[in-house]
């Protein structure tokens, strides 16, 4: 019986420290080495938060509808699990990004929400979409049914994504700026080396925190296995949950 | 805000407090989790010990 109570592996620990430097590097960077832009000022330094927060909510939407289509082919329910965590995580995501960029649009345009930019709309809704995605999964108590509910809805969903990301920028912008364009962007080098380094960091945290959940959502699930197994219990027959049941090892 | 800041400072500050109050929350809420699994795992390990106990002595 193993006696350790050692949870995480040392890959992780590595992922979690590369992801302190990345993160600390581009914010120093984004501080200290980026020009102050001439338009905005200062307050264009949330630039370097906001973005690469909306652009990892949006690839984490699109992966989690990836997953869901690996579950669909394949009915094995860790694809399920991590369409789910990656929803999940998204939306944290998600909400961090609509709070950065609300202050940002109030130091720059002096209003907290712009309701005729199509940038900021599509992707509020975006984010109500997916905020329906928990409800959803908890509405349906059969496991297997609210899988592939969910898989369906995660798919649809992801494909909206990229859809809606593209109908956007075929739109005529109203004060949101256009960052990235087929031209690599209006960026200077130094901007662009504080903000590619920021979304390098992003994309690790969002890794990082992923594979935390990933984690310990099997951690508990083996526990639980575990302690059947000693107490001699028969299966759990756990309450309704949003959250799919990880099989224990 | 203080002379020495430069404009919207306040609102930037913000933003980065956002995302910090978020991770924070965020680790948390794992920790919470994490020493409710430690603990669980600590109830198994006695578990077993007091198991393995009983067969010994039978």
């Amino acid at each position: 019986m193993p006696t350790s109570t050692k949870l995480y592996g040392t890959r992780l620990t590595a992922l979690g420290i590369a992801t302190a430097i990345v993160l600390t590097a581009a914010f120093t960077l984004a501080a200290f080495y980026a020009p102050i832009e001439a338009d905005q000022g200062f307050s264009q330094k949330i630039f370097y938060v906001h973005v690469p927060l909306a652009i990892v909510t949006l690839g984490g939407f699109v992966f989690g509808g990836i997953c869901a289509i690996q579950y669909l082919r394949s009915g094995d329910p860790r694809h399920d699990l991590r369409s789910y965590t990656a929803i999940h995580q998204s939306l944290i995501f998600c909400v961090g990004a609509l709070l950065t960029g609300s202050l940002w649009a109030k130091a720059a345009w002096g209003h907290w929400w712009v309701w005729d930019e199509p940038t900021l709309v599509s992707f509020l809704i975006v984010f109500l979409l997916y905020a329906t995605y928990q409800p959803l999964r908890f509405s349906i108590e059969d496991p297997e049914k609210q899988s592939r509910y969910a898989a369906v809805f995660a798919i649809v969903a992801g494909a909206f994504v990229p859809l809606n990301f593209m109908a956007v920028r075929l739109a005529d912008p109203l004060i949101h700026p256009r960052v990235l364009n087929t031209s690599g962007g209006d960026l200077p080098g130094d901007m662009k080396l504080a903000f590619y380094t920021a979304i390098v960091g992003m994309t690790l945290l969002f890794i990082t925190l992923y594979k935390v959940e990933m984690t310990g959502k099997h951690n508990r699930a083996q526990l639980k296995a575990l302690r059947r197994k000693l107490t001699g219990d028969g299966p759990a027959i756990g309450g309704r949950s949003a959250a799919p049941r990880v099989q224990g090892s | 805000m203080s002379d020495n800041l430069p404009d919207n400072a306040g609102y930037v500050a913000a933003a980065y407090l956002v995302f910090v109050a978020l991770l924070l929350v965020y680790f948390a809420i794992l920790a919470i989790r994490s020493s409710r699994l430690e603990r669980e795992l600590r109830e198994l390990n006695e578990l077993a010990a007091a198991r393995q106990g009983e067969e010994q002595g039978t």
